[in-house]
């Protein structure tokens, strides 16, 4: 059997991804997840503030991914879950490794990519000193405490001040740890200011900002860390170490998409978001080949997957429905003044029916600001936003209408309100 | 005049709060935000989130939270509430795990459904 669609990952994208796609008349999708259960990561998230956009009310991580399950068990959703995707092929073929089904290839008139981030590690980011246990991402320790039951250990200190690592410090507090302090290399705190607050201020953990680790000290397990300051160009300067007596340091430094599959098809890639380009309906480079979520850009709100992935799921129904996208003009999405990177990369006016929603990131912090959207030079569009920052994903919703007049490109970019270029 | 950070949600509107005139909060883009900022001098309250030992379970924890927010100050003592309870699957969404936390009036509630091990 030819399937109508196969969703890779079964987290909160690939679920919201599979539930849209049934509502809009696909009958044949496979979903399928390597992990034994559904729920991505959201299933170690225990901690609340998940789905004020989408649900109105706050709810933990597995509370929000258990209302997809259920939502997904009353559609004819095939899942197969204890399945490792091993391949994808341009042709979309997928193969795959089942606990119970053994290795399969499975093809597909269209896929969506939702496959999420795995951590940044210490490897990553070239952190000096021995090779002691007692070093994790906080990721993997977030799993270890709440769901497998191991304290990884009693005396911590978090490098990066990402909202993982923030949730983190609270966690391993909670559960009997002590943790020393917070180090982060920049000058701002990279997780949302109400974890600052709830996660670290509630608990009196210190924050120490421009600060990194230097050393980390210890044959067998970790003994000590060295914290120093750092200057402006993040060096770090001597004479300001400070010596952290601990068993465990947490790295929270970032996400990196899980684009393996991606690349093995041959779909072409985004330097910026380390994700697939993609256009207006998500599409990727390989016509039926859709991507969402974390997988196609860091998202630090999974209301923003789930609206992203239900968009995802429609427009591959469109395609196996109503045959592939129209042709016509392509609008190239250009980074402007301080924005990092757009998705989608790629408009087809043609395709978009009442606006397309722009997602994108600033570079830096800033008060009172404008977004501009120029074509070819020509503003065709502002936004204000009374504070913009890098951590926080901003969204514009742009109409058919202006992108109908718009010719060659676009390009985003960020100022302050009323300025010029700076 | 008081000055905080709203943790309502995830925008982080910075609040005034005048708490020499009726806790009036401005600052706040929404009215849960002022709600907050007059609870958070008054009588600051979280949800505490936590998970319970589960025997039998897919999993060895089970992740709850409290089904109101307690007081501030009893954070920790409710987390450690917890620490003597083993609950046994299968365990329901919702299920009450420990009642009366700490004498708040609020319960510890299960926020997963925990199915029971597969027999290996
Ligand atoms: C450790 C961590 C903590 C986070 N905490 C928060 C938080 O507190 N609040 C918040 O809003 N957001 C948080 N996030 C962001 C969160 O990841 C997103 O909001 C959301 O979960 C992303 O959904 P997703 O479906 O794209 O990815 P995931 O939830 O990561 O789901 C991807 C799924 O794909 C599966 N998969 C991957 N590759 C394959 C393959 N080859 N074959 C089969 N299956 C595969 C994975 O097993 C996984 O289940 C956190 C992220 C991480 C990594
Ligand atoms: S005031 Fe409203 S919008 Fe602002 S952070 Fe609080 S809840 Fe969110």
């Amino acid at each position: 059997m030819v399937y109508d669609l196969l969703v890779i990952g079964g987290g909160p994208a690939g679920l919201a991804a599979a539930c849209a796609a049934w509502e809009s008349g696909l009958k044949h999708i496979l979903l399928v997840e390597r992990d034994r259960e559904l729920g991505g990561i959201l299933n170690q998230c225990i901690h609340n503030g998940f789905g004020l956009h989408h649900f109105h009310e706050e709810l933990t991580g597995p509370e929000y991914a258990g209302r997809f399950i259920e939502q997904l068990s009353k559609t004819g959703v095939e899942v197969r879950t204890d399945t490792m995707v091993l391949a994808l092929t341009p042709e979309r073929e997928v193969h795959m490794m089942g606990a119970k089904t053994g290795y399969r290839v499975e093809r597909a008139k269209s896929v969506i990519l939702a496959m999420g981030c795995r951590e940044r590690t210490r490897g990553a980011i070239g952190i000096p000193g021995t090779r002691p246990a007692g070093i994790f991402t906080a990721g993997a320790a977030q799993r270890y405490v709440n769901m497998e039951g191991f304290l990884p250990g009693r005396r911590v200190v978090i490098l990066g001040s990402g909202d993982i690592g923030l949730i983190m410090a609270r966690r391993m507090t909670l559960e009997g740890a002590k943790v020393l302090a917070c180090v982060e290399v920049m000058p701002h705190p990279g997780g949302l200011n109400r974890n600052i607050v709830q996660c670290l201020n509630d608990y009196e953990i210190p924050l120490y900002l421009s600060h990194t680790v230097t050393d980390i000290r210890g044959r067998d397990r970790v003994e000590q860390v060295v914290v120093s300051k750092v200057d402006e160009h993040r060096n770090p300067i001597p004479g300001t170490e400070m010596v952290f007596d601990c068993d465990t340091l947490l790295l929270s430094v970032g996400l990196i998409p899980e684009n393996e599959l991606t690349r093995m098809a041959g779909i072409e890639m985004d330097r910026r978001t380390n994700g697939a380009v993609v256009y207006e309906n998500l599409e990727t480079s390989i016509p039926g080949v859709f991507t969402c979520g974390n997988v196609a850009h860091v998202h630090d709100l999974v209301d923003y997957v789930t609206a992203e992935s239900e968009e995802a799921g429609r427009a591959a129904a469109r395609y196996v429905l109503e045959g592939g996208a129209k042709g016509g003009p392509v609008l190239e999405v250009k980074t402007g003044e301080n924005v990092s990177y757009t998705v989608p990369q790629h408009i087809r006016p043609q395709n978009v029916e009442n606006r397309c929603n722009v997602f994108f990131r600033v570079r830096e912090a800033g008060q009172e600001s404008e977004i501009l959207v120029e074509s070819e030079g020509t503003p065709i569009a502002r936004f204000a936003r009374d504070h913009v920052a890098p951590g926080e994903m901003e969204c514009i919703a742009l109409p058919k209408v202006l992108l109908d007049k718009a010719a060659g490109s676009l390009t985003v970019s960020v100022r302050a309100k009323g300025g010029t270029a700076q | 005049m008081k000055e905080l950070i709203c943790i309502v949600c995830p925008r982080g509107c910075h609040l005034h709060v005048d708490d020499e005139n009726g806790y009036a909060v401005s600052g706040n883009s929404c009215p849960r935000g002022a709600a907050y900022g007059k609870t958070e001098l008054i009588n600051p309250t979280r949800t505490v989130t936590s998970t319970v030992r589960c025997e039998n379970g897919l999993y060895p924890r089970c992740p709850v939270k409290t089904d109101r927010a307690v007081p501030k100050a009893l954070l920790r003592e409710a987390a450690r509430a917890l620490d003597g309870i083993t609950v046994k699957a299968p365990i329901k969404l919702g299920q009450v795990i420990l009642e009366d936390v700490c004498g708040s009036g609020a319960s510890f509630i299960a926020t997963r459904a925990m199915p029971a091990k597969a027999p290996a």
